[in-house]
């Protein structure tokens, strides 16, 4: 459904040039929750905004259902954003924000009431619509962000780093919450984080990137339950050598960015060293050496 | 609850007192002071009260008390400067919110702008008083020259500073244009929008007493020249405390319809009071 073919970008031009990414491909399936994953600043949130439209690509191909996106914004497609705070409009209400994107959809005012009704009852806040956004918690706030891309019923749902500025119980609770209307609404989405446990606790599918310029160094299947729990998946085998897996790739492509690492024995002792640490639940292979 | 329900009517003397003790100390002082001088340029408060009831309240039922004089002077010059205000003002907020959103317009326009910001009104009021003759044109040209620029740059400046977030989220969702200027830009931009609408209001008053001083035949700057002339002080200190109550009135009716229209913008930031 989604396809990215060879997507190069890079900012700037001549010496100060810097490559964000460089030669990206992927696809994405009707249905799939699709995480990337990378360390801060390795490129992975461009390439959500090249595939939103937001940004033109240098180089590469982008099409959503076989129609190009090359800088445009592709109908039928919503982007929840990292930061609630500033992606809701504070003289909007809660209901409001929700509609505001089907204000302009070959609605009626009846089904546009009701669209924004059963979004904000899928996500919880049932009681919350005639509220601004500055009277609800952070977690409140990032529902709505997540209702408004619901209500749109869209394509494809971008989501840039979305549980990143809540606490960690609202993280669970609207990874949970995000996991269920995904399911109910049959959602294709691509989410973007740098947290390698939310990558694999969401996704049907791990893509991971390394650091500046982003490459794909990995597509790994997750092949966890579709109905997944805080507690015990995150415990499970499986969940738990996935989170290895991924956390190696991630070290082992950064690593031999860095420092040039190429002898394959090298690599493998870095490997089995990072697998034991990988087992204690920690994102520190992230932050890099 | 039932705290603040006991303490709300002595809180809220406290609060009267405190904000009007030294106001109404000035005016016994004054009193006093004018009475023991007995100076005619300097007429007593109670004597200027009296001259602005016989000036303009003291006329039939049927006209609401208001006298000829007041129903002739003070209502044009009201109307004066509310149209002048709302046509500059609509001006100001219309091109702010065009030159905001458009850097490469705003760089053709910025030096017109700098200069036209840098004359005052007032030195246009010989061009006016050539081009319109006496009468309401003159004092609505001036009025809306002057106003238009408070509301110019500070509609720029909101428009600008729509947040990039914001600016992304609309996209992303494809918002039509219309909708994204009316429905974004505009809302986004309006706690600065009313920051120049408040300078230009109190302006407004300024520049309507100036032109219809020189350009006019009736309204209240007109009938400071006719006191003038007739060396009628306690007319002149009439008209002067007539300034002082519009002027706080329309600032006070402003204020709280800002309060009304940015509601939301108090609550989402509420330690910018």
């Amino acid at each position: 459904m989604l396809d990215v073919t060879n997507l190069r970008h890079t900012f700037g031009s001549g010496a100060s040039a810097h490559t964000a990414i460089d030669g990206v491909s992927f696809r994405v399936e009707r249905g799939e929750l699709v995480c990337i994953v990378g360390p801060s600043g390795c490129g992975k949130s461009t390439l959500l905004r090249a595939v939103a439209g937001l940004i033109t690509p240098t180089e590469g191909e982008i099409s959503l259902h076989g129609q190009r996106v090359l800088g445009t914004v592709p109908d039928d497609l919503a982007v929840v954003f990292q930061d609630y705070s500033r992606s809701l409009y504070p003289w909007l209400t809660a209901g409001g924000n929700v509609e505001l994107p089907l204000r302009h959809r070959p609605l009626s005012s009846a089904q546009r009431r009701e669209r924004v009704r059963d979004a904000l009852s899928a996500v919880g806040l049932d009681g919350a619509a005639k509220r601004h956004p500055w009277q609800l918690s952070g977690g409140m706030q990032q529902r709505v962000a997540i209702a408004r891309a619901l209500a749109c019923r869209p394509l494809l749902l971008l989501m840039d780093e979305p549980f990143a500025s809540v606490d960690a119980q609202t993280r669970f609770e609207l990874e949970d919450l995000l996991l269920e209307v995904c399911r109910e609404h049959e959602s294709t989405v691509l989410l973007v984080t740098h947290d390698i446990d939310e990558s694999v606790y969401l996704g049907d599918r791990v893509l991971v990137l390394t650091s500046s310029p982003a490459t794909l160094v990995a597509d790994l299947p997750v092949g966890l339950p579709a109905r997944r729990h805080q507690i015990t998946t995150r415990a499970s085998e499986e969940f738990v050598s996935l989170r290895a897996e991924v956390a190696r790739v991630l070290q082992a492509g950064g690593h031999a960015d860095r420092s040039g690492v190429t002898d394959p024995e090298v690599a493998q002792r870095w490997l089995r060293s990072e697998a034991q640490e990988a087992a204690a639940p920690t994102n520190r292979y992230l932050r890099g050496p | 609850m039932t705290q603040t329900q006991t303490e709300l009517p002595a809180r809220m003397v406290i609060g009267f007192l405190q904000r009007w003790t030294v106001f109404i100390a000035c005016v016994i002082v004054w009193q006093v002071v004018t009475g023991l001088v007995q100076d005619p340029y300097f007429p007593t408060p109670v004597a200027i009260v009296e001259t602005m009831y016989d000036l303009w309240f003291s006329g039939p039922a049927s006209h609401l008390f208001l006298t000829d004089l007041a129903v002739d002077n003070i209502l044009p010059s009201l109307g004066r400067l509310l149209s002048g205000w709302a046509v500059g003002g609509v001006l100001g907020i219309g091109f702010g919110i065009a030159f905001g959103r458009s850097r490469v317009a705003l760089d053709y326009v910025e030096p017109l702008i700098s200069f036209g910001r840098a004359l005052p009104a007032v030195a246009l009021l010989p061009v006016f008083l050539v081009l319109f003759k006496l009468g309401t044109p003159v004092q609505l040209a001036t009025i809306v020259f002057g106003v238009v620029w408070p509301v110019l740059l500070n509609t720029i400046h909101g428009a600008q500073s729509v947040d990039q977030v914001q600016v992304e989220t609309a996209r992303a969702f494809g918002l039509p244009r219309m909708r994204w200027i009316f429905g974004i830009v505009l809302p986004a931009a309006l706690p600065k929008i009313f920051s120049g609408l408040r300078i230009s209001l109190s302006l407004s008053l300024v520049l309507m007493v100036i032109s219809e001083l020189v350009g006019a035949t009736d309204g209240i700057g007109y009938q400071f020249q006719v006191a003038m002339q007739g060396f009628d002080l306690t007319i002149i200190w009439a008209w002067i405390v007539l300034l002082g109550i519009l002027g706080n009135l329309l600032n006070w009716i402003f204020l709280g319809f800002e309060r009304w229209v940015l509601a939301w913008h108090r609550g989402a930031r509420p330690d910018e009071e």
